[in-house]
């Protein structure tokens, strides 16, 4: 008897995979803001209010400089935006934030006002990587939000395996490592051997503040800050944990399958 | 019973003055904490205090039935003190974590090795030997730290004589931040952030026993809009949660109707969450003193809309699964924990209930919103995959229902409210009763009202023990879904 029950609902429901890319992605929730913008001209001479309130030591200010702010360091808690007296850092509510360069996520600089986002792998990479690219996921420090916001790609909604990635169960069978936290010395050596295991070329993605530069762990003895300290990263997303959107544009920029998108947003 | 003891008693979420904690030589100290835990109490926190003169130990412990909450504490000393866990295993990985942390020595522990502290190269975790059983059919397996999914890590070591696990040894501590070294002379500027990644599935609970633990220390309480906001995202946390089990289950025992769509629903209710607030796991919703953002007409018209969906969908993903009984079959019998070895680890949440036990901080010590309003405890007995998994679907139920009647009748008023700073030389205890179970935060203040100890106990501190167990006699392939059904969390347990 479920059974019907079970196919016939399936069937009325239909297909529940978002249109994205094809169609418009799915938007962020309106308190989110997505990427900030920093319009460092806009800063009061000697104004430093910001510093102080970011929980993540994200925004510096060295005197005669432009405010910089670190988006990879951000857990987007908006503080700094809310304080600023000149509206000098706004959110853009900008799902894009994924990067190829660490200094792409540094903002305030005259011209580098915004994240410069990321371009595809070269052309012998996307040849390999492009159509069949899979992943072997390290957690290494993660609080399990970056994890599950990853791991919500692989749902119905999401259905990362129409772009032909997967994650696998063996770093034998990987093109290249995902990683989460900010690489707690305790497992710095489970990474560096997971990395040793998967055979060359291959890739690395480190999803999250806490991977890119230790997040709100930034500083302690007991953390890396990210996982480039300890292997080299080839796509740096954003974000405390980043919406599942914002990795998912992240990874398909960089397999050069958004070449459209990101022309009309150079 | 709670009414003679002689240790001090407070309630959930108060605070108490650091010199009004009855102090005993440390051997006396261990008898009279067993003598409560003889008499019913059972274990929330059991951590060191650096003195001048050495360390000193204090036990929160609480009373269920009396809806209290008992601290007591050792005088300071050093070097070796009777074991706990020699009569009350609950204490195990607390004596553990109190030998590493302070270097006093639990005298006749029988497993005192370390929790979570890094070797001497300082890449990996000081695991120290592992238990073995001997005998020519005796096979060994390792699994782990990094795990076949996308999934945090730790390492599970397995006895087994066949397919039948005899022993399992799960050794973590490969998540561990520093999380309560940095909380020293705090609240620091990262405090609030760390706090809300201690477990970052479990944002909002950890977020609001710290919140609550601020206030207590205050001397004040969040305006009750508040309270009625962190209630509710509470009960969002919990659905998401136990909707991704549920999904996850179905997954395992290959049942892919419900996994599909608990997959999708789980979704669904973190973006409730991220409607309140902007993010998906709550973060940036509470703050100490109340909230950060408010849910106003609109917007709670539209979470109570999209709830409905939500829970309609669920409901109906969840059914599938019980009417399979290939579903129902494959549960019942796997993975069982007794009432009794519950008792005696000290369970705690849906592991809990599903042996039997009645133990809900929502039910047993309501703070915050939970004085007004509750959701009945849901439990099971039997203690199997299938009884962890039946716990979780009455819990989606209730929350849902409780939800439904919050989201008719919002508290109205303030947001947020002024925060005296913290007392000097108090303690205060924070309970909340989190998807996993019992979230408890202790803080100690200083002369100067800095936090000289902050104390976090995740849920999953007490049941990795209640894993173990349940694997004991289990076939090695049933471990999935015996993980599964407990969905711990390694990173509240290394901090
Ligand atoms: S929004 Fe980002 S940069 Fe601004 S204060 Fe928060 S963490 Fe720091």
């Amino acid at each position: 008897m479920f059974i019907i029950d079970t196919i016939t609902h399936r069937l009325k429901r239909g297909c529940e995979t978002m249109a994205y890319p094809q169609g418009p992605a799915p938007v962020l929730p309106d308190r989110h803001g997505g990427a900030l913008k920093v319009d460092a001209t806009q800063c009061a001479a000697g104004c430093t209010a910001c510093v102080p309130v970011c929980p993540t030591q994200a925004i510096t200010r060295l005197a005669g400089k432009p405010v910089a702010l670190d988006l990879g360091r951000c857990i987007f808690c908006a503080a700094c935006v809310e304080i600023c007296p000149s509206k000098a850092i706004t959110q853009t509510g900008d799902y894009r934030m994924a990067v190829r360069r660490r200094e792409d996520l540094v903002l305030g600089a005259p011209g580098k006002e915004q994240v410069r986002l990321a371009v595809a792998l070269d052309k012998k990479l996307r040849r390999l990587f492009g159509r069949s690219l899979r992943l072997r996921q390290v957690s290494a420090g993660g609080c399990a939000a970056c994890e599950a916001d990853t791991n919500v790609l692989g749902t119905i909604g999401w259905d990362l395996g129409r772009f032909g990635i997967q994650f696998v169960a063996s770093p034998r069978h990987a093109d290249g490592l995902l990683i989460t936290g900010p690489v707690t010395k305790n497992m710095e050596l489970a990474l560096q051997k997971t990395y040793a295991a998967v055979a060359a070329p291959k890739i690395v993605i480190a999803v999250g503040a806490c991977a890119i530069a230790g997040g709100p762990f930034v500083g302690h003895a007991q953390v890396n800050n990210g996982a480039n300290t300890i292997v080299p990263v080839d796509l740096f997303v954003p974000g405390c944990p980043p919406h599942p959107v914002t990795i998912l544009h992240g990874l398909l920029a960089l397999l050069g399958r958004l070449q459209n998108e990101n022309r009309a947003a150079r | 019973m709670s009414a003679t003891t002689p240790f001090a008693l407070l309630a959930n979420a108060t605070s108490l003055p650091w010199a009004e904690i009855p102090a005993w030589p440390v051997a006396e100290f261990v008898h009279a904490t067993a003598t409560e835990l003889n008499r019913g109490a059972r274990f929330c926190a059991w951590f060191g205090v650096p003195e001048h003169s050495g360390t000193c130990l204090v036990a929160v412990l609480a009373f269920d039935v009396d809806n209290t909450l008992a601290v007591g504490r050792s005088e300071a000393f050093t070097g070796a003190y009777p074991a706990l866990t020699t009569t009350h295993p609950q204490a195990h990985l607390f004596e553990r974590e109190v030998w590493e942390q302070h270097g006093l020595t639990p005298a006749g522990h029988p497993w005192l090795k370390p929790v979570r502290r890094t070797n001497e190269k300082g890449n990996a975790p000081a695991n120290g030997e592992f238990f073995r059983v001997e005998g020519g059919e005796v096979h060994e397996v390792a699994v782990g730290p990094v795990h076949a999914g996308v999934i945090e890590p730790g390492h599970f070591r397995f006895q087994c004589a066949g397919e039948e696990v005899l022993h399992l040894e799960i050794a973590l501590g490969y998540q561990h931040r520093g999380i309560e070294e940095a909380l020293r002379d705090g609240p620091h500027r990262a405090t609030m952030s760390q706090m809300e990644t201690v477990a970052g599935d479990t944002t909002i609970a950890h977020a609001t026993a710290y919140a609550t633990v601020m206030e207590a220390l205050a001397g004040t309480e969040a305006p009750l809009r508040a309270q009625w906001l962190r209630a509710v995202a509470l009960e969002l946390e919990r659905l998401a949660n136990h909707t991704g089990d549920m999904g996850a289950l179905a997954g395992d025992v290959a049942f892919l109707p419900t996994m599909s769509a608990c997959g999708k629903i789980r979704g669904d209710f973190l973006n409730l969450t991220a409607l309140m607030c902007g993010n998906r796991f709550g973060r940036g919703l509470v703050r100490p003193g109340g909230c950060r953002h408010d849910l106003d007409a609109g917007r709670a018209a539209q979470l109570k809309e999209r709830l409905e969906t939500a829970l309609a969908d669920t409901k109906q993903a969840v059914a599938w699964f019980w009417d399979s009984a290939a579903v129902r079959a494959r549960f019942e019998n796997v993975g069982t924990v007794f009432p009794a070895q519950a008792t005696a680890i000290g369970l705690v949440g849906p592991a809990a209930r599903a042996c039997g036990l009645v133990r809900d901080v929502r039910f047993d010590h309501p703070a915050g919103w939970h004085r007004f309003a509750q959701a009945p405890v849901a439990v099971w007995p039997v203690g199997d995959v299938f009884a962890r998994a039946k716990v979780r679907s009455l819990e989606i139920e209730r929350s849902g229902d409780y939800l439904r009647e919050q989201l008719t009748a919002p508290a109205e008023g303030e947001l947020r409210g002024e925060l005296a700073p913290p007392a000097p030389d108090t303690l205060a205890v924070a309970l909340v009763e989190g998807w996993r179970g019992e979230v408890c935060h202790v803080a100690l203040t200083d002369a100067a009202g800095r936090f000289r100890r902050y104390k976090i106990v995740d849920p999953s501190f007490h049941n990795w023990m209640g894993l173990a167990l349940a694997l004991r006699g289990t076939a090695i392939s049933d471990f999935p879904i015996c993980n599964k059904s407990f969905n711990l969390s390694y990173c509240g347990h290394d901090l």
